[in-house]
């Protein structure tokens, strides 16, 4: 309207104090909005805060491992040129990887990166540990003694602060500087001493000789020269000899493949774990055979939730039925045991089902009792798919019965009287007329209990024994036990986008709108 | 680190000074972390009931989550809030949150009083001080309980960790716990490995699928058990007629509960327990807990505890002084995991080892498991 005002060649319409109505009237309405925007301001902030950052950070943590390359940061960028994996690298990755050993130990910052790779390949763990004491003790003070036999001064801070200070020497020398960086930065913030009291760790003096004994140095300062015509005649070593030494198992070409797949910042790594797959050196295969289990879980999970919500559809239905059209006193007394074990702590519920269904359980000691069952074959109802079935069923009927009967009360009567008059049997003026309008509380109720027993973990956990437990029994492990938060990270993202599906498919069969809670 | 250090000196000058002087830089208030139950009972009987005592208006709460220490400390440390002052782990926990930078390493020695001789801390504990953080408080043992009623058996006693295996001997429903550690050694050693042998045999997969298939032959009759608690309540049931479950927890089903149920130690795994003190604790609150550890792991306070629950006090010197049990009025002694009698045939959880394959051994027990 106000566009079309505007347009007008007599200019814009004006409001009372003069200015552009179409301005005055915006004004108006964000004021407007900003006061509503104010109002859901504390619910927006509480479900962004619970709901949307977590969920987010869950997300993020599937895919996130930045680990391997902040640890061991040398390495990787030394891998860059590892050509052959086929055999060990050379010396570079190594040298890289005595530094990154060297300061992580000191950060304590080594066995936390060895538990991320164990996930991976299975001894890694232990390498790490061992090595964050053994690199300490490689012979690389042979490096030092030489250096400061050379000339004294090369065991004085003020030496080094002073080489350190000059940037055309730094870049001559890079390895050296970066080392000497890092000396200071771990005897500073790892051990808190000062510098200047402390005598210089052997890895500065390897990187020097690395470095002048690779590119030399051509620079003006007398005491690097002399020292780079020295470094041709002093004895030297082989730092993957050294690490060959403290385990054999630093020169598998197999571990240091580990390091580089998991390198990058980002991995899919997880997620593959979570679909029984792996990320290895020949790229993505299948696990073995022996360690696959999530699809399964996954498969048993929706299905076993199926199941439990048919039963709940089979054994709601009727009673809902009962509740909406039983006189007033009689519904209301069904109504409150319905709600009874609601309101009945699920830890309880779930030990009674126990207390019942076990082999030496009330339910098998009856059927024994009327001689159903021998009393040598006692059936087993728990610790399987059954028992998580029963005990599922049960807790989670109320959540379909609610729905139902709220839906249920408000069919008119007369509809199917009317049917009835009109010759319908009782049969299909049920099936016919009563039961169409009583589909939007079974979605409901069916996407409450499904959505809800999809992610149940306490009860399958209590009852589930071998083969009646979930994929959130292994989310909640590997949380809480294992700590590979990763893994449980990506299994929760593969629910929560199964559950976002199986809504999508859902709505296009059966159509969201069909849905109601009452 | 700085920090830390003054926190050593402080805390070791403050336990020269009085006990009035130290008071005034401690915190009034304290989390302790422990895993509920009779144990959690026995510490409080015997460490922190007496401490509180000697030190009026102190505070102490007790947090029931040993179990997921692990995980919870590592969720406080990346919200850089850390709410426990002292917690209770295994020892595979403490040496995993000392990898992880979450505990405190300490110096046991300057720690933890020396036993009354004068032997410093580091030679009581010996061998138990499996991590720098770790400091001992108990052994323990994963071992086996049955029942002595199953008319089935026709008078025979298992005295074998075989008889576990044997079904036609023993028949019945057996529970054992839903992990592979435990579980996988038990199996080969019965299907003819030597107890030495075991570590090197499952590092193959020929060994693990032997170790699977003997696993195989009990799989049918077997409950899985998470709980500490759920083997007692089973065999109390008789829903199973033999289980594995801890020592302590037979112990008190046996002699406090007065089941039909007897202990078959052969082969028992023993583990370690005792505190870790989470790093980063800030300087009063870390002083109150150096000094109350120092005084819950003392000599007398570690065989103090034995007369709450059967585990045995990690210190060599409080061995002697165990007595006997506060209730009911037994000797402890010959209900510790450690008595030479009990102790014929052992094994000592070889951390070092599942710290590696945990995570590869547990991939597959689950998916075994699953089938």
């Amino acid at each position: 309207m106000t566009d079309n005002t505007a347009q007008t060649p007599a200019g814009p319409v004006l409001a009372a104090d003069g200015r552009p109505l179409k301005a005055s009237l915006n004004r108006a309405l964000r004021a407007q909005k900003i006061r509503a925007l104010l109002l859901i301001a504390p619910l927006l902030l509480f479900i962004l805060i619970t709901f949307i950052l977590p969920i987010a950070d869950m997300l993020f943590r599937s895919v996130e491992n930045q680990i391997v390359r902040e640890t061991l940061p040398r390495t990787v960028a030394a891998m860059e040129a590892w050509e052959n994996h086929e055999e060990a690298p050379g010396e570079d990755v190594y040298a890289g990887l005595y530094i990154d050993l060297f300061e992580a130990a000191e950060f304590r910052r080594h066995t936390r990166v060895g538990s991320r790779l164990n996930y991976e390949m299975t001894g890694i763990s232990s390498l790490f540990r061992q090595a964050g004491r053994g690199v300490g003790r490689f012979d690389t003070d042979l490096y030092t003694d030489q250096f400061t036999d050379l000339d004294t001064a090369w065991a004085d801070y003020a030496t080094w602060t002073g080489l350190m200070g000059d940037s055309a020497i730094r870049a001559a020398l890079p390895e050296t500087a970066d080392s000497f960086d890092t000396w200071v930065r771990i005897t500073i913030e790892a051990n808190d001493d000062d510098p200047a009291e402390e005598n210089i760790e052997d890895f500065v003096y390897f990187s020097l000789y690395r470095d002048l004994a690779g590119n030399g140095y051509s620079g003006s300062n007398a005491l690097l020269s002399t020292a780079a015509e020295a470094v041709s005649s002093f004895d030297s070593l082989s730092i993957r000899d050294q690490f060959e030494e403290l385990d054999e198992d630093w020169l598998n070409p197999e571990l240091m493949e580990t390091i580089w797949v998991y390198s990058p910042s980002y991995t899919p790594g997880y997620f593959l774990t979570a679909i029984d797959m792996q990320l290895s050196a020949d790229g993505i295969t299948a696990q073995p055979e022996d360690r696959q289990i999530y699809v399964t879980l996954f498969g048993r999970t929706l299905f076993m939730s199926l199941v439990i919500m048919g039963s709940c559809v089979l054994l709601g239905y009727p009673i809902a039925f009962l509740l909406a059209n039983l006189p007033m006193r009689i519904s209301n007394v069904l109504m409150i045991l319905v709600l009874l074990p609601f309101w009945t702590s699920l830890l309880v519920r779930t030990s009674a089902w126990k207390v019942l269904l076990q082999q030496q359980g009330v339910i098998n000691d009856i059927l024994v009792w009327i001689g159903m069952v021998p009393d040598d074959a006692r059936l087993q109802l728990i610790n399987n798919q059954t028992g998580t079935i029963i005990a599922m069923t049960h807790i989670l009927l109320p959540f379909m019965i609610l729905p139902l009967y709220s839906v249920m009360q408000t069919i008119p009567p007369s509809y199917v009287r009317a049917a009835k008059s009109l010759g319908a049997t009782d049969w299909t003026a049920f099936w016919r007329v009563y039961f169409p309008q009583s589909i939007p509380g079974i979605g409901a109720g069916c996407i409450l209990v499904f959505i809800l027993a999809i992610g149940y973990y306490i009860t399958p956990e209590l009852v589930g024994g071998r083969t009646g437990t979930f994929i959130s029994n292994r989310i909640a492990y590997h949380i809480s036990s294992s700590l590979n938060w990763g893994l449980a990270a990506a299994l929760g993202s593969i629910l929560l986008g199964v559950v976002l599906i199986l809504y999508w498919i859902y709505d296009r069969i059966v159509g969201i709108d069909n849905v109601k809670l009452g | 680190m700085k920090l830390k250090t003054a926190l050593m000196l402080t805390s070791g000058a403050v336990m020269t000074a009085s006990m009035a002087h130290a008071d005034a830089h401690m915190a009034n208030s304290m989390t302790l972390v422990s895993w509920g139950g009779a144990y959690q009972a026995s510490q409080v009987n015997a460490y922190s009931a007496p401490y509180q005592a000697m030190h009026e208006g102190l505070e102490v709460i007790w947090d029931e989550s040993s179990a997921e220490a692990v995980a919870r400390l590592r969720a406080m440390n990346e919200a850089g809030n850390i709410t426990w002052d002292l917690v209770d782990v295994v020892a595979a926990d403490a040496m995993r949150l000392c990898d992880e930078g979450l505990a405190m390493e300490i110096d046991h020695d300057e720690v933890l009083a020396p036993a009354p001789d004068g032997t410093p801390a580091s030679e009581d504990f010996g061998d138990l001080i499996v991590s720098d953080c770790f400091i001992p408080q108990i052994v323990y043992s994963t071992t086996f309980g049955y029942r002595t009623d199953v008319e089935a058996w026709g008078g025979n006693t298992p005295d074998d960790i075989c008889d576990v295996f044997d079904l036609e001997t023993f028949p019945g429903q057996r529970s054992l716990e839903r992990r592979p550690i435990g579980n996988m050694e038990w199996a080969l050693m019965c299907s003819g490995v030597a107890q030495e042998d075991v570590y090197d045999v499952l590092e193959t997969e020929e060994g693990i699928a032997q170790a699977f298939a003997m696993l195989d032959t009990i799989a049918d009759s077997t409950v899985w058990w998470t709980a500490g608690a759920d083997t007692p309540q089973l065999l109390a049931d008789g829903e199973v007629v033999f289980g594995s479950t801890y020592n302590g927890r037979l112990f008190s089903l046996i002699e406090e509960q007065d089941q039909p149920v007897a202990m078959m130690w052969d082969a028992q795994v023993f583990d370690l327990d005792g505190w870790i003190i989470p790093e980063g604790l800030p300087e009063d609150r870390l002083a109150r807990v150096l000094d109350f550890v120092r005084f819950a792991t003392d000599t007398q306070r570690l065989a103090d505890q034995a007369a709450y629950i059967s585990y045995g006090p990690g210190r060599a010197s409080s061995a002697p002084l165990v007595g006997q049990h506060a209730e009911l009025g037994i000797d402890m002694a010959p209900h510790m995991p450690t008595d030479p009698a009990n102790a014929t045939r052992t094994f000592l959880f070889n951390y070092e080892w599942w710290a590696d394959y945990r995570d590869d051994m547990d991939a597959r027990f689950q998916a075994w498991l699953s089938q």
